[in-house]
């Protein structure tokens, strides 16, 4: 069995624009998929998600480069001859036909007999708990239930990767949140490759097995949500994923993983690094407003005086905004252990702020 | 009690509103009807005119029962309207169908300027769009020229081809004029659909003829059944591409009455005919739809 379920080696795609210049979608995009795998591809809007799913399935051919699907090069490809299937965010359910046919109809084109088809799309309807449905039209179903349809129609074909472009795209917040967990459970029961594509952060980081973080065309990092959560490797993936401070420095000093950044206003910060730093470099340290502290801890490395400009009470958490020497502003997060959830600070205080140097990271931009 | 009032308010305001056009149906339609069903049932005078009497006989001599016995002269004028309505709608649609496709499928940009192309001939009098079928198809006309010119160049010897007057010329006048009637909805219906749903259909192994097949056909189907009553209904009942490219030898129902009104001034049994022709295509039409429906029930939501 061969090790990756997709590889994308280097691919591009350029478009010609209609004011005819050339869109960039995709950017020297290389990927390795691991077969039974959940994977995401997570950005913004316009950063390329979409186009990449597309040439998976074939619907477009990359500018540049190779697809392979479980080793098998995919060059020119046909859609139809390609062993993925795809849930469209549209559902693009087909309106003229039943549920039981546009849930068949994968069968029906690879010939499978009437019979077994039947049974087929059965259990299919069962798996995404619609059963019962084949006599409906796609139009007597919520957009919920047709998410459902558009999953069983692509799953009925044990495809050997399946497409998913933000399927949950179109539904309210509490379906959203419960189809999350219902393709998780899916996965997992057919375990079936899946690539989602979604700009929804924490989507993503709910149910992928490794998320593609990727903008502008290009994929900045790759790697469970524990590592593109902890470890950023730039600036966007620390910003797009969950919230960041950012302070831009010079390194003073390498020692033993940890390095030493001088700060605006004079100011010393302690990272976990493993990059290679040069003393003198310009770098950004970034630290997650939730791994700071208004407490004081022993071993915290990281100890300034600050004063609270701003504060912003979310329920179970409260938002402090401190500013520290050299015009330099941190968000940080405390949770509201206390039983009347009294702040611990009023704005115009001044306070002390800890974090460990293994909360904060060196970003190289 | 207050909705109550209010919903009868809500009735009386509706009959308002529809009232007028309840009237113009009424003078227009309805009246006229009436008049033509009593008409059919008279005779002719000596005169020309109309002896509103009750009698079966107009009806009878059209299905070709008179005291002489079988006549099949009106049958057969009825069945060469039905069968060259039906040759000219199937041509229609097989003609209209890749044409409405190739403008649906068209940049955007490109569309309207196609549309409008198919609807510029439009702009010209239908009767001199026949005359011009003359010019086309006559012995010395444009097509017996290029072809006697073609044949000319090869060596070959050429006798000019006789295309009119002929029931082939009413066929093409007729296919000619009704086109666009058959791309128009035919468009509209490939138009909407969904560019993902040609895509769905190739994601689950659908080829381009079964995609063709399986989705593109059934989802047009709306717009070439709404094409065949605009095209069916009205070569039922013309009479003027016929009698301009059929010359005396194609008569249809549309001249029949046509002649009964003009000529003959045998308004009873113009009429009677008129009423046999509306519903015969009544029937063709009552029995399409059933078979089709009008296409209501698979147009996208
Ligand atoms: N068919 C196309 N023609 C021209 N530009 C396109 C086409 N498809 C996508 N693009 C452009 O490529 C970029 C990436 O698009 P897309 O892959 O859809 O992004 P995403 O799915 O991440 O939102 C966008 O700038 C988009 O406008
Ligand atoms: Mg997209």
């Amino acid at each position: 069995m061969p090790e990756f379920a997709v590889e994308l080696r280097d691919v591009s795609k350029r478009f010609p624009a209609p004011s005819g210049e050339i869109v960039n979608a995709v950017r020297n995009v290389s990927l390795q998929i691991r077969d039974g795998e959940f994977f995401s591809m997570l950005g913004p809007s316009g950063c390329g998600k979409t186009t990449s799913l597309r040439m998976i399935a074939g619907f477009e051919l990359p500018t540049e480069g190779d697809i392979f699907i479980h080793d098998k090069p995919m060059g020119q490809t046909a859609p139809y001859q390609r062993p993925v299937n795809t849930v469209f965010q549209n559902y693009a359910l087909f309106p003229h036909m039943t549920i039981g046919e546009n849930v068949g109809f994968g069968l029906e084109m690879k010939g499978v007999d009437k019979a077994q088809r039947l049974t087929r799309v059965r259990q299919a309807l069962e798996m995404v708990r619609l059963p019962g449905y084949e006599a409906r039209r796609p139009r007597q179903m919520s957009g919920g239930q047709q998410q459902r349809v558009a999953l069983a129609r692509a799953l009925v074909n044990h495809p050997e990767v399946l497409l998913l472009d933000e399927p949950l795209g179109a539904l309210d917040l509490k379906l959203r949140k419960e189809m999350q967990l219902e393709l998780k459970r899916l996965q997992r029961e057919v375990g079936i490759t899946f690539i989602y594509v979604t700009h929804d952060q924490e989507e993503a980081l709910t149910m992928s097995d490794r998320i593609a973080v990727m903008s502008g065309g290009r994929v900045l990092q790759v790697g469970p949500a524990f590592e593109i959560y902890e470890r950023p490797n730039c600036r966007f993936v620390a910003d797009f994923i969950g919230e960041s401070n950012f302070l831009e420095g010079t390194v003073r000093e390498v020692q033993q993983r940890t390095a030493t950044v001088e700060l605006a206003g004079g100011l010393l910060a302690y990272a976990e690094s493993d990059l290679a730093l040069t003393n003198g470099q310009a770098v950004t340290v970034t630290v997650r407003p939730e791994k700071i502290g208004l407490r004081p801890y022993e071993g915290a490395q990281n100890v300034y005086p600050g004063r609270v400009e701003d504060i912003v009470y979310i329920g179970t958490d409260t938002h402090y905004t401190v500013l520290l020497a050299g015009d330099q502003r941190l968000r940080v997060r405390e949770q509201n252990e206390d039983p009347y959830s009294r702040p611990l600070a009023s704005p115009g205080d001044a306070v002390t702020i800890y974090f460990d140097r293994a909360a904060a990271r060196v970003l190289l931009d | 009690m207050l909705q109550r009032l209010r919903a009868s308010r809500d009735r009386w305001l509706g009959l308002v509103l529809i009232a007028p056009t309840l009237l113009l149906l009424t003078a227009l339609l309805l009246v006229p009807l009436i008049l033509v069903v009593i008409t059919s049932f008279g005779s002719r005078s000596p005169d020309g005119n109309v002896i509103y009497t009750f009698s079966f006989e107009n009806y009878l001599r059209l299905v070709g029962i008179t005291a002489e016995g079988f006549d099949p002269l009106y049958v057969e004028i009825l069945w060469r309207s039905v069968w060259l309505a039906v040759q000219t709608t199937t041509l229609v649609i097989v003609i209209a169908f890749p044409l409405a496709y190739f403008v649906a499928r068209a940049p955007a940009r490109w569309r309207n300027l196609f549309l409008f192309l198919i609807l510029v001939p439009l702009w010209t009098n239908f009767v001199i769009r026949i005359y011009a079928w003359i010019m086309i198809l006559r012995n010395q006309g444009v097509l017996n020229s290029l072809l006697g010119w073609a044949a000319s160049l090869v060596g070959l010897p050429f006798q000019p081809l006789d295309l009119y007057p002929s029931a082939g010329a009413v066929l093409v006048g007729m296919i000619y004029e009704f086109l666009p009637f058959m791309i128009l909805p035919i468009y509209t219906s490939l138009e909407k659909i969904d560019d993902s749903l040609f895509e769905a259909a190739a994601d689950l192994g659908a080829n381009a003829v079964r995609t063709f097949l399986r989705v593109t056909l059934p989802l047009a189907l709306p717009g070439i059944v709404a094409g065949t009553i605009l095209v069916f209904i009205p070569v039922m009942g013309t009479f003027i591409v016929s009698d301009i490219l059929g010359g005396r030898q194609v008569i249809l129902v549309g001249n029949l009455i046509q002649r009964q009104f003009l000529d003959a001034r045998d308004a009873a049994f113009g009429s009677a005919a008129s009423i046999i022709l509306m519903a015969l295509t009544l029937v063709v039409t009552v029995f399409y739809t059933r078979r089709f429906g009008f296409g209501e029930e698979i147009v996208k939501a």
